[in-house]
């Protein structure tokens, strides 16, 4: 166990901050990049994580558990989310036989 | 220690990087498994236990399985999408770079981050968070179920096949005929 | 014994209740329902009135009932308040007594006409209105009734809205009272501003601290107020073309009410008056000086109502020149009488055109005393009452209105007296040239019905007996009007009469001579030859000037008119044109094409949502972080 620990002190936090910041600009990029829906909602994942991590590693570094609880609850947050996004992408497939992002384009003036 | 974290962050770099690069659907899901699971890794780096635990049931074995259902039963593993223009793409890979490089920039403008005043190695543990979880934000807890409730019922309402007529139908239609199952003689 | 508060709110509420009640059954009311239910409902507010004339004791000073806070501003405290004493009352009287004779010789003469309902509300209306400004007790209350019957005037004028002259007559009269009513309005502010109230008994308790100054620009006010109402010089010009409406209107609002709303109104700030010597001047010249011009008009009219209407004028004028003079009993005096004989020759004269089916100009009339009897001897009677032949009511107020002229200076005295003398004159060329001679005209005459006939005979039994009502000491009289109203007007308790009898009955000689002469001479034109005016390019140039109504209407269509049409005309040419038009259309079109462009954004792709977010977020966190 003393190794696990002071392992979090070996790890300076700034390297959890880049990883973190690279993993979100990743999702960010992906979801711009592709047209495929359900990519769009994994990259939205990966951003998630990304803050999921953020906050796991400030709450080692600050010994306060509430930041993991934090991300306990975007985890529920997440798991509500997909639930809901993948039936609406079950429902589009099934009206517009496409999962292609631009063809939800009806919403304009 | 340190190689170890740089082992994980080029992992899960690379597999982010494969998310969004495979053309085929499966390989992104099977990419951002692997991904998921070197951010696991990190986890059990900062002791985090609990989370590295709830993190690998939840989301590779509750919300990528459902991810891979979905593809699997709507059969959109055929790499029929039509890729963006080049115009688009260069954008949107100019948009994320410039982000990170903001981010990097603040970053490197000067975030002051203070350690803990005293350093308590057991923070993610079950116990220490399971306490914190159940005093502090018990009601939260509480809410959240409300909220996996109202998303259940979401996803079962509009996953179900639309029966209700529509608007621009009659205002009275003709009686549905009662479908009879013809058994075989 | 009289249920104050119950009694005063029934007198304007009963006129009230008719005109919403009449305006809410309009379509449904036939034949006479409208007329009687009008009729009735004036009519109880003048039992009322008689009653609140017989029990309240006014004489002890003046009773104000509060009904409820109305305007609460800051210092301004304006309750809904209604005044009940001596003058009040006797406006009351008036109002309710002449116009349920009014109303009912309406039913008669407005029998025909498809829009009676909206005629009879409207007249309602009015009345409520007037008593209303008669009863106030306070300026903003009078002030109130004051728009009221502007608005019902202008209403009633402009009632048979179908002739484009007669909008225009409505319109006119309409105007013309505005220009007084922002005299009245800025009177009121100064008054609250100096006073801190509008209530009669506190502005009047204190006019005493205001400088003179204050006081005669005050008044002054008051008086451009009154001079829209009452026509008089320069804004009279709109009282003869009021002539448009129906003839009963012309003699309830034109002739017996509305129009004395301004001697009223001077009449009940005699308090103020009497402190400003120098308005008191104005409004004795005004007076004069417009009793004068009308009067000479009215020799060379030939419409049977516009030689009414300018008589009504002249009359206004001399009321004026009273309260100038301060003899602010004479003036009311005159008001009462006024409205009795006024509205006989009115109603006498709308007999007479109903009877010939609507022909107005009496050099087709002739000869009619001895188809229309009734109507004739009720207007000889109105005729010799405005003429001031002894006994009769006019006698009685013109001369008190004479005597306190000669009392001032002979020269007003004989100015006065000419005045009249014209008045006699064109009285009787109207009488002479409607009912005596031989028919000019082509239609069937014939008398009007009874309905018609009987106010006409009450009003003149008033016009002969009205004179009692103020009986000077010279007849055995104690002028009874005049105490009584002595407890509501404080000018009028401050009246001297410095006249010994002698002189008085010298003067009355002589009125009464130079009035017979008057007849005689208006006989020996009118009937002996029936003496027509010719066309008015025949006549001498002066004759000229004074038909055409001594220019004024051309005097003000050349100094207000036509410099207010042309900087109109400019104002459109450019500044409406080349700056406000580009303005606002401009904004319009800059509007539609921003929103075209800004539309361009929405277009439905939701990765460029997505992308346009992003950008958001990068632009503001270069801007928190290295914006600072």
């Amino acid at each position: 166990m003393d190794g696990m620990m002071t392992a979090i002190r070996v790890i300076p936090l700034e390297h959890y901050i880049v990883l973190s910041f690279i993993l979100f600009s990743i999702g960010m990029a992906g979801a711009l990049f592709r047209r495929n829906t359900i990519i769009i909602l994994m990259c939205l994942e990966l951003m998630f994580n990304s803050v999921n991590l953020l906050l796991a590693a400030f709450s080692a570094h600050h010994s306060d558990p509430g930041g993991q609880v934090f991300v306990f609850f975007i985890m529920l947050v997440a798991a509500a989310e997909v639930t809901v996004g993948l039936a609406i992408l079950v429902m589009m497939k099934r009206n517009v036989d496409s999962v292609d992002i631009n063809q939800l384009n009806r919403l304009k003036w | 220690m340190l190689y170890l974290f740089y082992l994980f962050a080029v992992i899960s770099v690379l597999s982010a990087l494969m998310v969004v690069a495979a053309r085929s659907p499966v390989n992104s899901v099977i990419s951002l498994i692997v991904c998921f699971l070197s951010i696991a890794g990190h986890y059990i780096l900062l002791n985090a236990q609990f989370l590295a635990a709830v993190h690998i049931i939840v989301y590779t074995g509750a919300i990528m399985v459902l991810f891979l259902f979905v593809i699997m039963l709507l059969n959109l593993n055929k790499i029929t999408e039509p890729s963006k223009t080049l115009t688009t793409r260069i954008a949107a890979v100019t948009a994320g770079a410039l982000f990170l490089f903001t981010l990097l920039g603040a970053l490197r403008q000067g975030v002051q981050i203070t350690a803990a005043k005293e350093f308590d190695g057991s923070t993610g543990l079950v116990k220490s968070v399971g306490q914190s979880l159940f005093s502090e934000f018990l009601l939260p807890f509480e809410m959240s179920s409300v909220l996996f409730l109202s998303a259940i019922i979401g996803a079962v309402m509009l996953g179900r096949k639309d029966r209700t007529p529509r608007e621009d139908a009659p205002t009275h239609p003709a009686p549905v005929e009662r479908r009879t199952k013809k058994i075989p003689a | 014994m009289v249920n104050l508060p119950l009694h005063a709110a029934m007198v304007p509420g009963f006129p009230l209740l008719g005109a919403l009640v009449i305006a809410a059954l309009r379509g449904k009311l036939k034949g006479n329902a409208a007329g009687m239910l009008a009729t009735t409902m004036i009519g109880l507010s003048f039992v009322v009135s008689v009653i609140m004339f017989l029990h309240t004791h006014a004489e002890d000073g003046p009773q104000v009932v509060n009904f409820f806070d109305w305007i609460h501003i800051g210092g301004m405290d304006v309750p809904f308040a209604l005044q009940i004493d001596a003058l009040s009352l006797t406006m009351m009287l008036i109002v309710t007594g002449v116009g349920t004779l009014i109303h009912l010789y309406s039913i008669g003469y407005m029998h025909d006409d498809a829009r009676v309902s909206t005629f009879f509300a409207c007249l309602n209306l009015f009345t409520f209105a007037m008593l209303l400004l008669v009863m106030g007790a306070n300026f903003v209350m009078t002030f109130i009734g004051w728009e009221g019957v502007g608005l019902c005037s202008y209403l009633l004028i402009g009632f048979w809205y179908t002739k484009p002259a007669y909008n225009y007559a409505a319109r006119k009269a309409f105007v013309m009272n505005r220009i007084g009513d922002v005299g009245f309005v800025l009177a009121l502010a100064l008054l609250f501003s100096r006073l801190g109230t509008l209530n009669y008994v506190e502005v009047f308790d204190r006019a005493g601290s205001l400088s003179v100054e204050m006081v005669t620009v005050v008044t002054l006010l008051l008086f451009v107020g009154a001079i829209g109402k009452s026509a008089q010089l320069p804004l009279f010009t709109w009282l003869p073309d009021a002539m448009a409406g129906p003839t009963p209107v012309s003699a309830l609002i034109h002739a017996a009410t509305m129009v004395t709303a301004g001697i009223f109104l001077l009449v009940r700030s005699s308090a103020l008056f009497s402190l400003a010597p120098f308005t008191q001047d104005v409004v004795l010249w005004t007076g004069l000086i417009t009793a004068l011009l009308t009067a000479s008009i009215g020799v060379f009219q030939n419409d049977i109502k516009k030689v009414l209407a300018y008589s009504t004028v002249s009359q206004l004028g001399l009321m004026f020149v009273a309260l100038g003079l301060g003899a602010y009993s004479a003036a009311m005096f005159h008001v009462t009488t006024h409205a009795f004989f006024k509205a006989l020759l009115f109603l006498g004269a709308g007999s007479v055109i109903h009877a010939l089916g609507g022909e107005q100009d009496i050099r087709k009339m002739g000869g009619l005393k001895g188809v229309t009897k009734i109507t004739y001897v009720t207007f000889l009677i109105g005729t010799l009452a405005i003429a001031g032949i002894p006994g009769f009511s006019g006698f009685f107020s013109k001369d008190a209105i004479l005597m306190a002229a000669y009392q001032e200076h002979p020269m007003l005295y004989a100015a006065t007296m000419a005045v009249s003398l014209l008045t006699v004159f064109y009285m009787f060329r109207l009488l002479f040239l409607t009912f005596f001679g031989t028919y000019r005209g082509h239609a069937h005459a014939h008398e009007s019905p009874l309905v018609m006939t009987v106010p006409l005979m009450v009003l003149a039994v008033l016009s002969v007996a009205g004179g009692l009502l103020n009986l000077p000491h010279l007849f055995g009289g104690h002028e009874p009007m005049k105490h009584y109203l002595e407890t509501a007007a404080e000018g009028i308790a401050g009246e001297h009469n410095y006249l010994s009898a002698s002189t008085e009955w010298i003067l009355m000689a002589v009125t009464v001579g130079l009035i017979l002469l008057t007849i005689l001479l208006a006989y020996n034109r009118f009937v002996k030859k029936t003496t027509l005016d010719p066309e008015p390019e025949e006549m001498s140039i002066f004759s000229r000037l004074i038909a055409r109504k001594w220019m004024v209407d051309e005097l003000y269509a050349f100094l207000w008119e036509r410099p207010y049409g042309w900087l109109s005309t400019q104002f459109y040419g450019i500044l409406e044109r080349k700056v406000m038009v580009p303005i606002t259309l401009g904004a319009g079109r800059w509007t539609q094409k921003a929103g075209k462009a800004a539309r361009m954004l929405q277009n439905g792709n939701m990765s460029f949502y997505l992308f346009g977010m992003v950008v958001g977020i990068v632009v503001f966190l270069m801007i928190t972080l290295y914006g600072g």
